[in-house]
């Protein structure tokens, strides 16, 4: 590790409680480099997480740091960042935590547009519990749940964000660890709701069940898998469709929540304050 | 976390934290990494580490750090 970033760590804390090869951790490290990147003051910062592997790990991370109930994640984060608007808030959730238990609170979230930055670590799977299928298995993968293969098809969740209203949406994968890195600096530097979506690796369990080898075999699944907008862009739609297309997915400015709302207490306050 | 100064040694592995995955010595371009019994990262050809950074970039532990700066 960079020596810089060690002040973000609470090392003391470390190793952490994630499986061999679980690639939380470099994911971890590319959001603690985009937080140093952006040059954030770790007291006015704060770190949500739900129930879950990627839930834990604020517990690592020395910040303001708040780890919640299963789903309620970016629902805290939305108290937290309302009743104090200066502070930075980022949420840090999985995809059982962000798209299943806490969807609902993620759509509405991403409609307000609030100025959350939420880091939606995807490892395709339940790792904590025992390997369940998620909304975000692909179709026909192997699970606990699922043994003869996933009937349901999975949410494309960046999709989803997108259409509730978010203003910023994109992702990345625990590969390319720069792209990941700069996809999460530009989600802090958004003002409104940035959603990053970013590959993780599940070596225990949904490598395990789906024959995808080791955790470095995982990796470098990711790195042929990937590709970028730009290069998707040029390939006909059948190259395209074993893909996964990462990079920023989706940029508009829109009017943030807090600001709307400060103008309703200035407008309530007849210009007291 | 980072103990050592020397500069002579390019990477640093702080095996307390290695969990022994085998990231690091299958990304390594030139093989300055391998496996012990245990599978846990060993630096076995200093010299030939070029500081592309890869092994701790992707170590999900931050048990490796690179000394210096890259070649390249």
């Amino acid at each position: 590790m960079l020596p810089q970033l060690e002040k973000y760590f609470r090392t003391e804390r470390l190793p952490h409680i994630w499986c061999p090869g679980c690639a939380n951790g470099i994911i971890v490290k590319s959001l603690v480099e985009a937080i140093d990147k952006a040059g954030l003051d770790q007291d006015k910062t704060v770190i949500v997480s739900g129930i879950g592997c990627s839930s834990r790990a604020p517990g690592y991370l020395n910040f303001n740091t708040l780890h919640t109930v299963h789903g309620r994640a970016i629902a805290f984060a939305t108290g937290v960042k309302v009743a104090n608007p200066e502070l930075n808030v980022i949420v840090v959730t999985g995809d059982g935590d962000g798209t299943s238990i806490g969807g609902n609170h993620l759509i509405h979230g991403a409609r307000r547009n609030l100025d959350l930055t939420v880091v939606l670590f995807n490892n395709n799977i339940y790792g904590m519990t025992g390997g369940q299928y998620s909304p975000m298995s692909p179709h026909g993968a192997k699970a606990t749940t699922s043994p003869y293969g996933n009937v349901e098809r999975p949410f494309d969740i960046c999709n989803l964000v997108t259409a509730s209203g978010a203003s910023y949406v994109a992702r990345g994968n625990s590969y390319n660890t720069g792209q990941l890195t700069n996809l999460i600096y530009k989600g802090l530097q958004n003002k409104g709701f940035s959603f990053v979506e970013a590959l993780s690796t599940c070596p225990v369990y949904f490598g395990r069940k789906n024959k995808m080898g080791k955790a470095p075999d995982m990796l470098k699944w990711q790195k042929d898998v990937c590709i970028t907008k730009e290069a998707a862009s040029r390939m006909t739609a059948e190259e395209r469709a074993e893909k996964i297309i990462t990079g920023v997915l989706h940029h508009e400015e829109m009017p943030e929540y807090t600001e709307l709302y400060q103008k309703v207490i200035d407008k309530c306050q007849g210009g007291r304050a | 976390m980072n103990a050592v100064t020397e500069q002579s040694e390019p990477v640093y592995v702080k095996l307390a934290w290695c969990k022994g995955c085998g990231i690091c010595y299958s990304l390594c371009p030139t093989k300055v990494l391998s496996g012990n019994d245990l599978g846990k990262c060993v630096v076995t050809a200093p010299e030939k580490c070029t500081r592309c950074r890869i092994c701790e970039n992707h170590c999900p532990d931050y048990a490796i750090s690179v000394m210096g700066v890259s070649k390249s």
